[in-house]
């Protein structure tokens, strides 16, 4: 088993919501990288997460940036520490929307450069900061204070537009399966070049489920197949052992949509749109780790 | 080494004197030439900077904000429509007490798409907290953009410095350039709160009103302190190397009745005017004004004044005009004229000066001549 | 102050003669500038630049309305362009042709720059190159000497052929 630091680097005086999962995920992240990292944070919960001047819950320098700016600040700060013959991590720890939406200009941008540097989106498909409103990244069905009605449109694939930039290293995580998420940062930090991590974050308040179900929701998020845990190396997938029980033998996708509130409304046509999705992306992926595409 | 360059390839060249860590920018008509001479250095090993072709001007003042609070010396160009574009990023620049160096190739602003010279896209960035220079010709070019960088990462300012160069007019003409070795001008840059994961600190986090207060003060505080430490960069920049600037650029002022206030290279041609008037016995003057921010206190008691702006604010009046106003008590003359690159000669200027109505704005070319 | 107005068209070199010829002031000891007039640029369309050769610093930004010299590197131009506009009462014409200006009071030169460069061979995207040859035009009507004009050119180019155009056209050129 990887041990994991002792050393905390995100304190427990957090201001995140209870059953926070991406602060769970900074926790983990901020282990495997350790204190010789920058962590660039665009707007997002995390702009919150850390506190509030003078205080902060955070060990390692953070910089805080505009919405849409964090791939290029963190494209200045790689840099910078290249031109100061430093090794310091550079690590972007950002929402959804600052990733799929407001942001991809600059990521699209700081991926083709080659900038050296790990861009982590959490994604907890919707702008949580802001009370929940629709971000690109909120699944087909799901209702946000700007989509009262569901969402009619279906989820951006982000993972498919990272992947048109060729990273030597991309990867999927989920916050229920934080050792996994640990190795991922790790392997990430240990390439050169532009590494991207996606990681599925459910959000109590925000999902519209309780708080101690936080890490049972992300279970259910890859046991059901609708994200599959995976990472690409140099190009070569390999499809992480959860997800490869899960697409062996899938728990209903009702299991997953039931329990959370935000898919209240949620017609059978509707589902039967997400199992379809859900299924071209496992077949997808499947095909690509054997070879076939 | 003396040569012939343009206003474009002398901000180049300082910029090389200068030795950034971190170069990051976009192009855009008519600053191209900028940034295609420092991919050129950086290429030919000349400059050993970090270049980065970002994708955007926003991205480009990100880079530059990233790297300047990683502790490096940094610099981007742009113009136009990149600066507004990148305005975000100008206000988070300055909040961050970081000392970028920009030079803004002056240019219209669209629509009609328009490459020409005028004055608004700087004036857009007025209270983002950089402080802004004028200039007006090539060797003030690449001297001011020296400068720059001395008072930009000076302890007692930290606020960015734009550098303003009329579009074509000063950026595309060719004129002589001493290039030099600034020596310990420019010594090696210190950003006293950079980042340092020995120390680690958060930066720019939620901020109440109390604090945030404050850090709005501390700018004001330095952009106040800008004044003396400009004023002492540019003696000492006269004493080593012989050429002397100020908050603005006088010529026969002293027994002139009526001063002509321009920036940039109608601040120039203004100086022409002053000579066409002299010899018809008119007692004129011309004020060159470098310093946009800090905006300078002028000596214009007892004169007249003609006010020549490049730019407009719609709903309210020429920006210098007004600015001229409201620090001197003056009541200017006030001409708009040149924007969208629009011809103005040394007989057009002396021509304001002779039919000028204090008080009152004339669009040079729109309304009739008074 | 000595004013000149290049006409040529995109990609004739009129903006680097500009430039070489303010070079040439320059190392002469004088001041100068050279500027472009840039439009929406074609590659063969019209287009005009400007140099200002002075004793003194040059404050003078705008246009030249009234030029002492007009130099027409493509005298195809004349028939869309009216390359004689303010052209100075004691002004002249430098005309990149074989013979004279016909049917004209105004003082005109001529040398046939595209001759020289043909015959040197100096020939860039099947273009001749004009902005060395005149150059040596230009050190024969006394604006610039031409030693500097020799080291203007070698200072801007490798290729030798290009003081050697200018020394030709210098040698051609009738005053």
């Amino acid at each position: 088993m990887t041990a994991i630091p002792k050393e905390e680097y995100l304190l427990k005086c957090t201001s995140a919501c209870a059953g926070c999962s991406s602060s769970l995920c900074l926790r983990y992240i901020t282990k495997a990288a350790g204190p010789d990292t920058v962590l660039v944070v665009p707007a997002c919960c995390t702009s919150v997460i850390q506190g509030m001047y003078p205080n902060t819950a955070m060990d390692i320098p953070v910089y805080n940036i505009a919405f849409a700016a964090a791939a290029a600040c963190a494209s200045g700060l790689s840099n910078a520490f290249r031109a100061l013959r430093r090794e310091t991590n550079v690590i972007v720890y950002a929402g959804d929307g600052g990733t799929v939406d407001i942001g991809i200009q600059a990521l699209s941008g700081a991926f083709e450069r080659g900038t050296d540097f790990l861009y982590i989106c959490y994604d907890n498909e919707a702008y949580g900061n802001t009370g929940m409103q629709r971000s690109g990244a909120t699944p087909l069905g799901a209702r946000t204070t700007t989509t009262p009605g569901g969402k009619p449109t279906t989820k951006k694939d982000l993972d498919r537009i990272v992947e048109a930039h060729d990273p030597p290293y991309m990867a999927t995580a989920c916050s229920a399966y934080p050792l996994d998420l640990f190795k991922k940062v790790k392997k990430a930090l240990s390439i050169r070049g532009p590494k991207f991590i996606h990681i599925l974050a459910p959000c109590p308040p925000g999902w519209r489920y309780s708080a101690e179900k936080t890490i049972e929701m992300g279970k259910l998020a890859v046991k059901t197949g609708t994200w599959v845990l995976y990472e690409r190396e140099y190009g070569n997938l390999t499809i992480n052992g959860p997800s490869k029980a899960a697409i062996r033998k899938p728990a209903p996708l009702e299991d997953y949509i039931k329990g959370q509130g935000r898919f209240k409304g949620v017609t059978p046509a509707m589902l039967e749109q997400m199992r379809q999705q859900m299924q071209a992306n496992i077949t997808r992926l499947v095909r690509e780790e054997e070879g076939i595409c | 080494m003396l040569t012939i360059a343009t206003g474009n390839k002398a901000v180049a060249a300082a910029v090389k004197a200068a030795k950034p860590g971190v170069i990051a920018a976009y192009p855009i008509t008519p600053q191209t030439e900028i940034v295609e001479q420092i991919a050129e250095y950086v290429t030919a090993g000349a400059l050993a900077s970090e270049y980065i072709p970002v994708e955007s001007e926003h991205s480009a003042m990100a880079a530059c904000i990233g790297a300047s609070a990683a502790g490096v010396r940094t610099f981007t160009a742009t113009s136009s429509h990149g600066l507004l574009y990148m305005h975000e990023m100008v206000h988070w620049a300055a909040g961050a007490r970081l000392p970028i160096v920009m030079a803004n190739v002056n240019r219209a602003l669209g629509p009609g798409w328009n490459v020409w010279a005028e004055h608004t896209d700087a004036f857009s960035q007025r209270d983002t907290g950089w402080l802004q220079v004028f200039v007006s010709t090539v060797q003030e070019a690449y001297d001011a953009t020296l400068m720059a960088f001395r008072i930009a990462e000076h302890e007692n300012v930290l606020l960015p410095v734009m550098v303003n160069l009329d579009g074509f007019t000063l950026s595309h003409i060719t004129q002589s350039l001493e290039a030099f070795d600034p020596g310990d001008f420019i010594p090696p840059v210190r950003i006293p709160h950079a980042i340092d994961v020995e120390n680690p600190c958060v930066y720019g986090p939620l901020t109440g009103p109390a604090d945030y207060f404050r850090f709005r003060w501390d700018i004001e505080r330095s952009m106040r302190d800008s004044v003396g430490v400009i004023a002492d960069v540019e003696r000492e920049f006269a004493e080593r190397f012989g050429r002397s600037y100020g908050p603005t650029e006088d010529y026969r002022c002293e027994d002139a009745e009526v001063v002509v206030v321009a920036m940039g290279t109608l601040g120039k041609e203004a100086e022409v005017a002053v000579d066409l008037l002299r010899q018809e016995g008119v007692a004129a003057g011309s004020m060159r004004l470098r310093w946009f921010r800090p905006f300078p206190k002028l000596d214009l008691a007892g004169r007249d004044v003609v006010v020549i702006d490049r730019d407009y604010s719609f709903g309210f009046g020429g920006v210098v005009a007004h600015s001229i106003r409201s620090t001197t008590g003056a009541e200017p003359y006030s001409v708009i004229a040149g924007l969208g690159g629009q011809e103005v000669t040394h007989e057009d200027i002396a021509g304001f000066v002779k039919t000028r109505q204090s008080g009152k704005e004339f669009w040079f070319g729109v309304n009739d001549r008074v | 102050m000595y004013e000149i107005r290049i006409h040529s068209r995109g990609g004739q070199g009129g903006v680097t003669a500009a430039r070489l010829l303010a070079l040439a002031a320059f190392r002469d000891g004088k001041h100068a500038t050279a500027c472009p007039f840039y439009g929406a640029e074609r590659r063969g369309a019209p287009v005009v630049s400007f140099v200002r050769i002075d004793d003194q610093p040059i404050r003078v930004y705008s246009q030249i309305q009234k030029p002492d010299l007009v130099i027409v590197l493509d005298t195809s131009i004349m028939d869309v362009v009216d390359v004689f506009q303010g052209l100075r009462e004691d002004g002249a014409v430098l005309l990149n042709s074989s013979h004279d200006l016909d049917g004209s009071d105004l003082t005109a030169y001529h040398v046939d720059l595209t001759g020289i460069a043909l015959a040197l061979d100096l020939v860039v995207a099947g273009s001749p190159i004009l902005n060395t040859p005149v150059l040596g035009a230009l050190a024969k009507l006394g604006i610039v000497s031409l030693p500097s004009v020799k080291e203007a050119i070698s200072e801007t180019f490798a290729d030798e052929r290009n003081v050697q155009a200018a020394e030709k056209a210098y040698q051609e050129m009738t005053v």
